[in-house]
């Protein structure tokens, strides 16, 4: 008797299990995503051809989907630092590379993200680099914002350095930075405040031209 | 370096410039990519099968055989590809390697040979993707058996130089090793199968008298028993006290369970040797004699199916216990509706719940003695009710049980719960290692980075003087070509440090300063050559003097200069002698050298070779202390040497 009531148990979960999976195959279809022609991201682009083609290949191998998530994201990201833990950097990063907002990174975004930061025009960089501080797009970076970005970038040095890292030094970081950069003190910084003040500096002119030669 | 994801260190460095405005020091520059070549195919021919990938997939992981200079070991020149004399088909596996970041062991292949052409190709198994990895470690762990059986063979000769005790135990363990032993472990089981069918036969009637009643033959031939058992406990008492002689740890031995049955075994003739004048006890010495028939536990060392048995049940646990709870349960429900049931019909046996038990365990164990049945109807209904039910709650942990039996039995008691968890920790702890290993490779190269710049930059001269201490060495550690992948990753997180001017340092070094800081140590010495002598005195066996009297050129003319050399101009001077300390350092076993080598700043054509040297405790700036180089170098009497 019992066993007649597992075995009618049993059935209505199969039914539910078949229904799941041709729902999942059709997700899957979904979210494949093949990029524009190579003259068109040519253009829109200031690559070449060739500098394309090694950065499409790179991109396929991680993410054979054709578009890379959050988490593939974060994941790729911490690789590259595995003392300490990169993931909260990586989803502001994910956030400004992701312009349209819909929760993913296709090859298009990714590629229009890479032609700025590597190509582009150092007002352009700026540009895109006040676009990563600014957290919620208002076009004003908060000390809130600027401390969020900033522990994550300490985070990514893990524990183990030299001094030790302390609670409080990324909050000093942010204040020195607010007291280069907010010029009139209003407790935040505008896009052209930025623009101007890391034009003013040498250090922040020099850094910019660093990346050119990559790729 | 960052396995498989190589090909997105580009937008990790392009990345970086997120960092860039919220920098407060200069960057290092990044290092030059000395021909901006196009990405090549590279040809593989192994035994005839020609393999082509781009170069890059193989930079991927420079620590092996084809990521590294040492392919070029198998280049053909006339041919222009590289030759490798090996099975192509384990090639594949090696090559996706290199493709997909994921190794994988075809399942068809020998464990043995797949083994030798990862060991040639420079991979450890323990990358295998955790898709393949139980397969694989099943195999092998199948073969090391294999091979342990056939070595057992041959074990069976007599090692030299045993003690005698060593010798007694293994004749004991192993009763096949010598006829010895052999002799022995036959006797003693002989003698518990007698001890064994005296105990039983003791209780036979053997009447023979015709006028009284039956009498069991132990009251008849008394002493001939008392004789048997006597013989029976003298032989396991010389047996015991001879494991424990022979036990290798007797502590251990005494709480064994075999020992525990030798004991409770022998342990009822002693108390009845001396309790047998005591009338009073009488009574419990007889029960003492049950303990007799402990004696037939012995023979699970003469059997180890007895053995497996017994670690089946152990290991089922879990199971009986739910079977008992669940019978439990069951028995008192029944039963004390059965006695509700039975309550009212006349000269009912249910006289109360706990009477019900018996008809309970009986009736649900199919067993039905009859002895107590039900009259009334409910009772009779509610009797079927249990008996039905019984069936099904008594079959359902048994399948359970058995299984567990039979999987033991076939796994032969090798513990293999135990071994494999202490793999999986020796796995992922050389996955974390090998995972670490790029960062102490950066750490590493930090040390080596002064060294190659300083000896780039600098005269021939100086490159002479180096030559007696060993600079060949240094000439090696320059020509060793760290790949450009390695260079770039690591020249990325140098940018990390110089955006938060902190750095990175190994863990014993971070933990060595974290005490300190706990104990708060401040020296008071000055910055001096004599603590800059002590101190490598002490850390380094590797004496820096050699190094001292080779002239650096003391550049004023750099405008990178940082405020503090100004400050401790005077002390400077002397100490421009530097403190080339990164090859010895790499040997210094002594974190304390390695970590306060230079932070290499690299600007257009100009170095300024920031060293921070520092007396022996180093410390760690007391209080909340702006993090930048001058305040701190100022309270914790390090010096700063700039030079050239």
């Amino acid at each position: 008797m019992g066993a007649l009531m597992v075995i009618f148990s049993l059935q209505p979960k199969q039914r539910r299990k078949m229904t799941d999976s041709v729902e999942d195959e059709l997700e899957l279809s979904a979210v494949r995503h093949r990029p524009e022609g190579l003259e068109q991201l040519e253009a829109q682009t200031r690559f070449s051809r060739k500098e394309l083609q090694i950065l499409y290949r790179g991109f396929k191998n991680e993410c054979p989907s054709g578009v890379v998530n959050e988490e593939t994201f974060k994941e790729i990201y911490s690789q590259f630092f595995p003392q300490g833990d990169a993931s909260t950097y990586a989803h502001f990063l994910f956030n400004a590379f992701d312009t349209d907002h819909n929760g993913s990174v296709s090859f298009e975004d990714f590629v229009m993200g890479l032609s700025i930061l590597l190509r582009g025009t150092v007002q352009e960089k700026l540009n895109w680099a006040f676009n990563l501080y600014d957290i919620n797009k208002d076009g004003y970076i908060t000390k809130e914002e600027m401390l969020d970005i900033m522990k994550a970038i300490y985070d990514m040095m893990g524990k183990c350095t030299y001094p030790m890292l302390k609670e409080e030094t990324p909050r000093q970081h942010v204040e020195v930075f607010f007291q280069k950069m907010d010029k009139n003190k209003d407790g935040v910084v505008t896009i052209d405040e930025f623009i101007d003040c890391c034009q003013n500096d040498e250090n922040i002119m020099r850094s910019m031209h660093l990346f050119e030669s990559v790729l | 370096m960052a396995a498989g994801v190589a090909a997105w260190l580009p937008f990790a460095r392009a990345a970086a410039i997120g960092w860039m405005p919220v920098a407060t020091l200069p960057m290092p520059v990044a290092p030059a990519e000395k021909s901006k070549r196009q990405d090549e195919l590279i040809i593989l021919n192994v035994s005839g099968r020609r393999f082509q990938t781009w170069k890059n997939t193989l930079d991927r992981y420079p620590d092996t055989l084809l990521g590294s200079s040492e392919k070029e070991f198998f280049y053909n020149e006339e041919t222009k590809e590289y030759f490798f004399d090996r099975d192509p088909d384990l090639f594949r596996s090696v090559l996706n390697f290199y493709r997909t970041g994921k190794l994988h062991y075809p399942r068809y292949e020998c464990i043995s040979s797949y083994d030798e052409e990862l060991a040639f190709f420079g991979i450890i198994p323990e990358i295998i993707g955790d898709c393949c990895y139980e397969e694989y470690k099943d195999r092998k762990r199948e073969n090391a058996e294999r091979l342990m059986d056939d070595q057992e063979d041959n074990k069976d000769a007599k090692l030299p130089n045993m003690t005698f005790r060593e010798t007694m135990w293994r004749a004991f363990e192993n009763p096949h090793t010598s006829t010895m032993a052999l002799v022995f472990y036959y006797v003693t089981g002989f003698f518990i199968a007698i001890s064994v069918i005296t105990n039983v036969v003791e209780t036979v009637p053997c009447g023979s008298s015709p006028n009284q009643k039956d009498v069991p033959c132990g009251e008849r031939y008394t002493v001939a028993f008392f004789c048997m058992d006597t013989a029976c406990v003298m032989i396991f008492t010389v047996e015991y006290l001879m494991r424990l002689f022979a036990a290798p740890s007797r502590y251990r031995f005494m709480r064994s369970v075999m020992s525990i049955i030798d004991v409770v075994a022998i342990l009822p003739y002693y108390i009845g040797l001396v309790m047998t004048d005591n009338e009073d006890v009488s009574g419990a010495f007889v029960t003492l004699r049950v303990f007799r028939v402990f004696r037939i536990f012995k023979f699970s060392r003469h059997s180890q199916g007895l053995r497996i048995l017994g670690y089946t049940l152990k290991s089922c646990a879990s199971e009986l216990g739910f079977l008992l709870f669940s019978l439990t349960m069951a028995i008192i429900i029944f039963a004390t509706v059965m006695f509700y049931a039975e309550k009212g019909s006349t000269s009912s046996k249910f006289t109360s719940i706990p009477a019900s038990f018996w008809y309970t365990i009986v009736t649900m164990t199919t067993l039905g003695y009859g002895d107590m049945v039900p009259k009334t109807i409910a009772g009779k209904i509610f009797g079927s009710i249990c008996s039905l039910s019984g069936v099904l709650v008594i079959a359902l942990p048994v399948p359970v049980i058995v299984s567990n039996f039979s999987r033991i039995y076939h796994q032969n008691q090798r513990a293999d719960k135990r071994r494999a968890q202490k793999m999986q920790k020796a796995r992922l702890a050389r996955i974390r290692l090998s995972k670490k290993g790029s960062c102490t490779a950066y750490l590493h190269s930090k040390r080596n980075g002064l060294l190659n710049e300083v000896l780039e930059l600098t005269n021939l001269q100086y490159k002479l003087n180096l030559s007696d201490q060993g600079s060949t060495e240094d000439e090696q550690h320059l020509n060793k070509s760290t790949s450009l992948l390695a260079n770039q990753h690591h020249h990325l997180l140098h940018c990390l440090e110089k955006t938060t001017n902190h750095e990175f340092v190994d863990e014993q070094y971070y933990q060595q300063s974290y005490l300190e800081t706990a104990l708060q140590n401040y020296p008071s010495r000055s910055p001096s050559l004599s603590s800059h002598e002590g101190m490598t005195g002490t850390c380094c066996t590797r004496p820096s003097k050699k190094h001292r009297h080779t002239p650096l050129p003391n550049s004023s003319t750099t405008t990178h200069m940082k405020p503090l050399a100004h400050s401790h101009q005077g002390g400077l001077q002397e100490l421009s002698t530097i403190h080339i300390q990164p090859l010895s350092s790499s040997r210094c076993s002594l974190n304390l050298c390695v970590d306060e080598a230079m932070a290499l700043n690299c600007q257009s054509g100009q170095i300024t070779t920031a060293i921070i040297t520092m007396p022996t405790p180093p410390l760690t700036t007391p209080e909340a202390d702006a993090p930048l180089p001058a305040g701190h170098a100022h309270q914790q009497n390090v010096v700063k040497v700039s030079a050239l």
